[in-house]
């Protein structure tokens, strides 16, 4: 497979645009790559993209140009970003193209996911008796992980206080406005022991990346920032995953697992090498749990991690730099793709406020999602 | 009244829910997928112990939520059935603060709602055993 680049990165700002249909705010993160890039819509050979709740990302041409190339749709859960990055990148891997984008954007209504026991092969009454809530199974995992491991509440406030300090220099963030440890603590209870702070909010935004060959690169002179590895991984037997009735006895592995462990393989690289992370966040107690998925530390290690301030900017592994889902918002298609934005920005020295000091190298991304579903990259400068 | 769902649980004096074993592995599921081969009911037991847990603070969404629009936080858990299986289900009769993992409860049958027909709709939930309870 021949090396690719990030050439160009985009990004519509997170949180709520009125008047912006979920596809407009996509086709702004892709106008706003393309001059990164100092590139054409003209230029692009083929498209990748996908959204949750807002149609398809064909429709871009619309709104870009009807230029006839070919655009695959993703609808991928919250991996929907991360795959179509990974189709974007077999796409200049295999040789077949130079230029081409993977497209991300959605916008939600306020409130929880309204997920159908229908659309994920349950029967009704499962939603009918109040369980097909996303928030109570990360709190019910999560609530067995405080017990095995000894994480505390206030390790998970430190999660969400982190986010929101480091979101202040973000300018594509939703919540810019630092929040204290005893707010976060104190704030309402949504799911025990998940305060209202702990938790993303499901928004609106859309994000694009131009993918390039390394011919192309050069030409463009951006051969700063490579892909390493993409992966995607569907779940193993025994997990424990969003809306399950029943969860096996013995326990088995995590998507999370297998998508870390074929991602480094695949960049040729461990945990040890990576310079900054940007970990599934859906709340604070996530963030927790795949830092060890991911194996950037020991299961329990997370204690001393936060009240270290390890995680933080300046931290021996800087994590969500940009604030993750907790500041940023939750658009599903849109989500995966702005940690890899993070992360290009974080490589090329731009973090400004939040940039990540002592000239980052590797980058890696874990997005996790219904119905157990996992997506890494891994990005190199 | 009438169950939420046909072949969920059964009912009697120690009502217990209906999983499906694979007939090839032997693993257990819950509920049993209807119209697949390769699953048999299989009666789960009527005990189990706390395998996790959490409260259910604001009403879930209508649809699929058919519970009182007068919304009361409950407590929702997954139970480990003693050999069997985990399953997911409310948790009844406890004190918010009560709830930790390994404590010992019994399934119930409890009532739901009430459907377009006056009828009381019945499903199941979990409750801790009561102490010199000698239900085998």
């Amino acid at each position: 497979m021949a090396d690719v680049y990030v050439v160009g990165v985009g990004i519509h700002p997170f949180g709520r645009t009125d008047g912006l249909s979920g596809l407009q705010q996509g086709a702004y993160a892709v106008r706003q790559a393309l001059s990164d890039a100092g590139l054409d819509w003209n230029d692009v050979q083929f498209g990748f993209g996908g959204s949750d709740s807002s149609g398809n990302a064909d429709s871009i041409v619309n709104e870009l140009g009807l230029t006839g190339l070919p655009v695959i749709n993703v609808k991928n859960g919250c991996a929907t970003g991360g795959s179509a990055m990974i189709g974007a990148w077999q796409g200049i891997a295999s040789g077949q193209y130079d230029v081409g984008v993977a497209l991300g954007f959605d916008k939600h209504p306020r409130g929880a996911f309204n997920a159908m026991p229908a659309e994920y092969n349950l029967p009704n009454w499962y939603g009918e008796v109040g369980m097909m809530v996303t928030t109570q199974f990360f709190a019910m995992k999560l609530q067995r992980y405080m017990a095995a491991y000894g994480i505390t509440n206030t390790t998970l406030g430190r999660v969400a206080e982190k986010a929101f300090d480091n979101a202040v220099h973000a300018e594509h963030a939703w919540r810019r406005a630092p929040v204290d440890l005893d707010t976060i603590l104190n704030s309402q209870m949504i799911n025990d022991p998940l305060t209202k702070y702990m938790f993303c909010s499901p928004g609106e935004g859309g994000v694009a990346l131009i993918l390039a060959s390394e011919k192309k690169a050069r030409e463009l002179g951006r051969t700063d920032v490579r892909v390493k590895a993409a992966a995607v991984r569907t779940r193993p037997p025994g997990s424990f995953e969003v809306f399950a009735p029943s969860v096996d006895i013995e326990r088995g592995g995590a998507p999370t697992l297998l998508a870390s462990k074929a991602a480094f393989e695949m960049a040729g690289l461990g945990p040890k090498d990576i310079d900054v992370a940007q970990l599934q966040d859906t709340e604070s107690g996530a963030e927790i749990m795949h830092m060890a998925e991911n194996g950037f530390c020991a299961d329990g290690e997370q204690e001393e991690w936060l009240a270290e301030g390890w995680s933080r900017i300046g931290g021996k592994l800087p994590v969500n730099t940009d604030g993750g889902c907790l500041a940023c918002g939750e658009p599903i298609g849109a989500s995966g793709l702005r940690q890899v934005y993070e992360n290009v920005i974080q490589l090329r020295g731009l973090g400004g406020g939040r940039q990540v000091p002592g000239d980052p190298k590797t980058a890696y991304t874990h997005v996790y999602g219904a119905p157990g579903i996992s997506g890494v990259t891994i990005l190199q400068r | 009244m009438i169950a939420i769902t046909e072949g969920l649980f059964t009912d009697g004096a120690q009502p217990c829910l209906i999983g499906g074993r694979h007939v090839e592995s032997g693993r257990i599921v819950f509920p049993c997928p209807g119209g697949d081969a390769r699953y048999a009911p299989e009666t789960l037991p009527n005990k189990g112990t706390v395998w996790s847990w959490t409260i259910q603070r604001f009403r879930p969404k209508s649809p699929p939520y058919t519970g009182p629009e007068a919304f009361e936080p409950f407590a929702i858990a997954y139970i480990e059935l003693t050999g069997a299986v985990i399953v997911e289900g409310p948790l009844i009769n406890v004190a918010f603060d009560a709830i930790t993992i390994g404590m010992p409860v019994e399934t119930v049958l409890v009532p739901h709602a009430t459907d377009a027909q006056g009828r009381t709709v019945m499903s199941y939930a979990f409750t801790p055993v009561q102490e010199g309870s000698t239900h085998g």
